[in-house]
C-alpha cells in the first residue's frame, strides 16, 4: 500500500516538475498582460509618463449608457454565429471525406491544401480576398468571362465579403478537429447500422454526429470566439459596413488612445463570450449523449 | 544659389551679435528643417551649426520645452497649438525686423489667429496644407466646384472620407456652411453626415490606403490631404485635387523662438533661411507642403503641384484654418462619429 502511495506521490512530483515550466510560461505570457489590461480598465487615464489617474468604474458604465456598444456587440455575436455555422456546414463534410472516403497520398495532399492557408500571413490572405472580391476584380472578370450576360460582381465592402474572408481563415480549425473525431469512429459501427437497414441520414444523426460531437464542438468554439472579437477582417473587407465590436475596441487603442475604455470593452466581450459558452454547454452536453 | 548666399551674407552683416553658434531645432523628423543639403548650405554660409531634436506629438513638444528650458532656439509649432505654448510663457514675440523675407509672407498667414496673441506674432508662418477633396480624372470630365459632389447620387458607393471623427465633423461643417472652429449646429452636421454614409464605400486611413482604392476604382471622389495628393500625382495617379467653393480645412505650421533661447540672432537667421524662396524651390522637388511665402510659391516651376493649386488668388480666404479644439468638443465629435459608423 505504502509503496503505491509513494509511487503516486513521485508521479505527482514528476508531473509537477515537468509541467511547471509550461504553467510558469502561461502565467507570464497570458496572466500578466491580461491583468495589466484588467487594471487599466478601472483607471481614468493610462498611467504612462506623468499622467494623473484615479480608479473608476465609468469605463464599464459607459457600455450601458449608450446603445451603440451593445448593438455592435450583438452584431459581432451574430457574425460569429453565421461564420461558425458556415464553417461547420462546409468543414464537417470535408472532414468526413478526408477521414472516411480518401486514403493514402491523396489524403496527404488534401490535408496540405487544408492547412496551406495557415502558412500565409492572415493580412496577406485578407488583402488577396479584397483583390478578388472588388468590382473589376478577379471574381468580376472571371464571371464576365464565362457568363454571356454582362453582370457586375462587387462583393467588397459588404457583410458577405467579411463572412467569406472569415470562413476561409477559420475553416481549417473545424476540418482538423472534426477529422480527428471522425477518424476515431469505428467503421464497423456504420457497417452494422447499414446492415440493419439504417438510411444515411439516420446513421449521420444517430451514430456519426453524436460520436464526433466533441471534435465538432471544439472546432466551433475555436471559430466562434475569435470571430466575435475580429477587427482586421471587418475593417478591410467590410468598408462602411465593417464597424463591429472588435473594430470599436481597436479604435480605442490605436485611434483615440482611450486604453481604459478599450480594456473595459474587451473584458465585457470576454464576459459575454463566457456566458454564451456557459449557457450553451448543457445543451451541447445533452447533444453528445 | 548666389542670390541666397548674398542674402545670408546680408543677414550675417546686419546681425551684429551673429558669430558661429549652435542652433538647436525642435521639429518632426524629416520635415524640411533637417534636409541635408539645406542644412549644409546654411552651415557653410553662416558658420553656424544646426542640431536637431525630434518630437513625436504636439504634447511632447510642450513637455520638452517645459522641462528643457533654454535647450532650443527654433521650434516648429502648429498654429492650433501655439496659443497653449504662448499661454505658458515659453515663447518670445517674433521680431519681424530680423527677417529679410518677412515682407513676402502672405498677410493671411501672418494674421492667422493661432499664431497671434495679445497683438504680437509668436510664430513665423512657414508651411501649410489642406484637407479637401480629390477626384479621379477618369470619372470627371468637368471638375466639381462644390463639396456636394460627395453627396451626388451619381457617385453612390464610390465616395470616401477619412476614418477620423474631427475631420468628418469638419467636412460636415463645411458642407453645411459653418465655421469649422465653431460648429454651432452640430445636429445639422449629424444629419448631413447621415445622408453621406450610404454613399461611402469604405473609410480611408492612410495615404497608401487611399491610393490603392483610387487606383482600383473604389473611389471616384474622396477627401484628401494636399501634400498627399501632390505625392500621389507624382507617383502617376490620375487625380485632381479640388478646393470647392465651400472651402477646405487648413493647417499652418509656424517657426517660433523660445523665450530662453541663448542664440536668438542665429535662430532668426535660420528661420529666414527656412522661409527663403530658394530653399522652398529645392524642398518642393522632394515633396513639400505649401509655403507661406508668396515669393517662394511664385518661384516654383509652373508644373509644380503647389503652384498649380495656389494659382487661385481667393484660395487662402476660402480655407478655414484649424484652431485648438477643446477636449469636450473632441469627445462630442468622437461620439457622433462612432454612432454614425455603428448605425451602418
Amino acid at each position: 500500500m505504502s509503496g503505491g502511495i509513494n509511487i503516486a506521490r513521485t508521479d505527482k512530483l514528476r508531473a509537477f516538475a515537468l509541467l511547471s515550466p509550461a504553467y510558469l510560461w502561461l502565467t507570464l505570457a497570458v496572466f500578466l498582460p491580461l491583468s495589466a489590461m484588467a487594471f487599466f480598465s478601472f483607471l481614468t487615464e493610462v498611467p504612462f509618463g506623468d499622467a494623473e489617474w484615479s480608479v473608476t468604474l465609468t469605463n464599464y458604465s459607459a457600455f450601458f449608457e449608450s446603445s451603440t456598444f451593445s448593438r455592435l456587440l450583438l452584431k459581432s455575436v451574430m457574425l460569429g454565429v453565421k461564420v461558425t455555422a458556415l464553417c461547420v456546414l462546409i468543414g464537417f463534410p470535408c472532414a468526413w471525406v478526408l477521414a472516411k472516403m480518401i486514403k493514402g497520398r491523396a489524403r496527404e495532399a488534401l490535408f496540405l491544401m487544408v492547412i496551406l492557408p495557415f502558412w500565409s500571413n492572415s493580412l496577406v490572405r485578407i488583402f488577396s480576398w479584397a483583390i478578388v472580391l472588388r468590382g473589376n476584380g478577379v471574381l468580376d472578370k472571371f464571371v464576365n468571362a464565362i457568363w454571356p450576360w454582362d453582370v457586375k460582381v462587387n462583393l467588397l465592402f459588404s457583410e458577405w465579403a467579411i463572412v467569406i474572408g472569415l470562413v476561409h481563415s477559420y475553416l481549417p480549425y473545424v476540418i482538423l478537429t472534426s477529422y480527428l473525431a471522425l477518424q476515431a469512429i469505428d467503421d464497423s459501427l456504420i457497417e452494422a447500422a447499414r446492415s440493419l437497414g439504417a438510411k444515411w441520414w439516420t446513421i449521420l444523426w444517430r451514430i456519426v454526429l453524436p460520436l464526433s460531437a466533441p471534435g465538432l464542438l471544439a472546432g466551433a468554439v475555436l471559430v466562434f470566439v475569435p470571430v466575435v472579437g475580429s477587427f482586421m477582417e471587418p475593417r478591410i473587407l467590410g468598408g462602411r459596413m465593417g464597424t463591429y465590436y472588435g473594430t470599436l475596441i481597436e479604435d480605442q487603442f490605436v485611434a483615440v488612445f482611450n486604453w481604459p475604455l478599450g480594456a473595459a470593452l474587451s473584458f465585457i466581450l470576454l464576459a459575454v463570450v463566457l456566458i454564451i459558452l456557459a449557457v450553451a454547454s448543457p445543451i451541447l452536453k445533452r447533444a453528445q449523449t | 544659389m548666389t542670390r541666397l548666399l548674398t542674402a545670408i551674407a546680408a543677414v550675417t552683416l546686419t546681425a551684429p551679435a551673429l558669430h558661429a553658434d549652435e542652433i538647436r531645432v525642435l521639429n518632426w523628423q524629416g520635415y524640411g528643417t533637417d534636409l541635408e543639403w539645406a542644412v549644409e548650405a546654411y552651415e557653410e554660409a553662416t558658420g553656424n551649426t544646426v542640431v536637431h531634436e525630434y518630437f513625436n506629438s504636439e504634447q511632447e513638444t510642450l513637455t520638452k520645452m517645459r522641462t528643457n528650458i533654454g535647450a532650443y532656439d527654433v521650434v516648429l509649432i502648429n498654429s492650433s497649438f501655439t496659443p497653449q505654448v504662448v499661454a505658458e510663457g515659453l515663447l518670445d514675440p517674433i521680431d519681424t525686423s530680423k527677417l529679410k523675407n518677412f515682407s513676402n509672407l502672405d498677410p493671411a498667414f501672418v494674421g492667422n489667429a493661432g499664431l497671434n496673441g495679445e497683438g504680437e506674432l509668436y510664430g513665423v508662418p512657414w508651411a501649410w496644407g489642406m484637407t479637401s477633396i480629390a477626384v479621379s480624372n477618369a470619372d470627371f470630365d468637368d471638375m466639381p466646384t462644390s463639396l456636394s459632389v460627395l453627396w451626388d447620387p451619381k457617385w453612390e458607393g464610390r465616395v470616401s472620407i477619412r476614418d477620423d471623427a474631427v475631420e468628418a465633423v469638419q467636412i460636415g461643417a463645411l458642407a453645411t456652411g459653418q465655421n469649422i472652429n465653431d460648429v454651432q449646429d452640430l445636429e445639422a452636421v449629424r444629419s448631413k453626415l447621415t445622408d453621406l454614409m450610404p454613399s461611402i464605400s469604405t473609410y480611408w486611413g492612410s495615404e497608401n490606403d487611399w491610393n490603392q482604392n483610387m487606383a482600383s476604382g473604389s473611389f471616384a471622389a474622396a477627401t484628401y490631404w494636399s501634400g498627399s495628393a501632390a505625392r500621389s500625382i507624382g507617383k502617376g495617379l490620375d487625380i485632381t485635387f479640388v478646393v470647392p467653393d465651400e472651402g477646405a480645412i487648413g493647417w499652418l505650421d509656424g517657426l517660433s523662438v523660445p523665450k530662453d533661447s541663448a542664440n536668438k540672432d542665429a535662430a532668426y537667421s535660420f528661420i529666414d533661411w527656412m522661409i527663403d524662396p530658394e530653399f522652398y524651390v529645392g524642398w518642393d522637388k522632394e515633396g513639400a507642403p505649401g509655403s507661406a511665402n508668396t515669393a517662394a510659391t511664385a518661384a516654383l516651376p509652373d508644373d509644380s503641384f503647389n503652384k498649380a493649386i495656389l494659382k487661385d488668388p481667393t484660395l487662402t480666404t476660402k480655407v478655414q484654418f484649424m484652431q485648438p479644439l477643446a477636449d469636450e468638443k473632441r469627445e462630442e465629435f468622437l461620439k457622433l462619429w462612432q454612432d454614425l459608423k455603428a448605425a451602418q
